[in-house]
């Protein structure tokens, strides 16, 4: 078991300098279980090549009363949009006259555990698709409704809802199907790259400094398995590829934009650095 | 030749702001010996009293983002990401300090995370409006770097 009790004598002190001056480093020792119910896989050994020896959830790294507000799904704002998206799901749209349910039918059966396996290989586009651009697929192709625009109209609640049918499973991403190898060397490549007047990769917070404050926040191993997340600090769930922009953009530098290749490569390659990881969408986060 | 008042003026308008600029030294001239840049790169002596605002500004340097600092204790969380300035000015001589805040990775290599505040040499698409521009002016670093150099 990991923890700061039994500590030498030398590490207490240090840790009372860190209480003392509001901070307190590195990931909690707690499990999360949702409603007292579901066990999530919050810290795992990471794979053969993974660059960080253990996968840690950004649950960990969040606040004793953020850490609260997910653990009981009444408490958690983010399942409002959560039941927003299963009304959209039984929602008739466009010129076919279907909803989701109408093919799918019951999505706490039909979509059991579908969220952890994305982002996929999609032979048609010849490239990797996520859950956001799956419902467009769908909309366009087989309900004859617009494609949603980024993070617009039911984007949002319907990707948390379908992804929500895979709370606890973990995530895993398949590398072997098509070129989803070369897609995730490029998103590797994004990810080491420093970008922006401030010259910061994803890694120089996210691998380097995970665990450690930077100001108020404390920095988490970027993982991706609770999104769309409820973030208390825009109160709304928040994209995966807007917080992709959110960061690049803070490095003071152009983004890219929404399922842009870079972000579908990055989508690819920090989902794979979060293999393991209960999905936890929707995850309550700062 | 008699020249027109206003001409006259402009010029030496001109002729003022070109002595001003001579002494700022930019970035790409600047040289680094021994880790150290010995002399101030605007040309003035820095104000530690400003240097202390421009330290804790989230616009400008927000120092405290990455570094703790007893000098703020007055100020929330401070940061973990680099090491405690405290004493920093016992650690450093001031020509070294001067390099860290122009650019960090000079003297602790690329593996730093810390952004040169005085440099061009910055990461990949750099956001339009600031292109060509650095973090901080000349004197903002010799102010912060008169700054730190009271943290003994």
């Amino acid at each position: 078991m990991r923890g700061n009790n039994g500590c030498v004598v030398g590490i207490c002190g240090a840790v009372l300098v860190l209480v003392s001056s509001g901070a307190w480093s590195g990931p909690v020792d707690e499990r999360l279980v949702i409603d007292d119910e579901i066990e999530m896989t919050t810290r795992t050994q990471s794979a053969d090549g993974h660059p960080l020896p253990e996968v840690i959830s950004g649950w960990h790294f969040r606040t004793e009363s953020t850490r609260a507000l997910e653990a009981d799904s009444f408490q958690n704002p983010g399942m409002l949009e959560v039941e927003q998206g299963e009304q959209l799901w039984n929602t008739v749209e466009g010129s076919v006259g279907k909803s989701c349910a109408s093919c799918h039918d019951d999505a706490a059966q039909s979509m059991v555990n579908v969220g952890a396996r994305y982002p996929k290989w999609d032979e048609i586009t010849g490239k990797p698709i996520n859950v956001e651009l799956r419902i467009n697929r769908c909309r366009v192709d087989n309900m004859g409704a617009e494609a949603y625009p980024f993070d617009k109209g039911g984007q949002k609640p319907l990707t948390a809802y379908i992804k929500h049918q895979s709370l606890g499973e973990p995530v895993k991403v398949n590398l072997a199907e098509g070129d989803m190898q070369q897609w995730w060397d490029k998103g590797q490549e994004l990810y080491y790259s420093r970008t922006g007047q401030l010259n910061l990769s994803c890694a120089s917070c996210h691998e380097k400094n995970n665990g450690k404050y930077i100001r108020a926040d404390h920095l988490s191993q970027g993982n991706v398995n609770g999104f769309p997340t409820y973030r208390l600090k825009q109160g709304k769930l928040i994209s995966l590829h807007n917080r992709f922009r959110g960061c690049i953009r803070d490095t003071r530098a152009e983004f890219p934009a929404a399922f842009s290749d870079d972000l579908m490569a990055l989508e690819v390659y920090t989902t794979w650095r979060s293999e393991g990881l209960s999905v936890e969408t929707p995850a309550v986060r700062q | 030749m008699k020249i027109p008042a206003t001409v006259s003026s402009v010029l030496l308008g001109l002729a003022g702001l070109t002595t001003a600029l001579a002494d700022i030294t930019a970035p790409g001239d600047i040289t680094i010996e021994n880790l150290g840049i010995a002399a101030s790169v605007s040309g003035e002596a820095g104000n530690a009293a400003e240097g202390r605002k421009v330290f804790a500004n989230r616009k400008l340097g927000n120092c405290l983002a990455c570094h703790a600092n007893n000098d703020m204790a007055d100020q929330l969380f401070h940061g973990e990401v680099g090491p405690s300035l405290d004493g920093v000015a016992g650690r450093w001589e001031q020509a070294q300090l001067r390099t860290i805040v122009v650019n960090a990775k000079a003297v602790f290599t690329d593996n730093t995370v810390m952004p040169g505040f005085y440099s061009l040499d910055v990461g990949k698409n750099v956001r339009k409006d600031l292109v060509g521009k650095t973090i901080l002016t000349a004197q903002q670093v010799e102010d912060v770097v008169a700054y730190l150099s009271t943290l003994k």
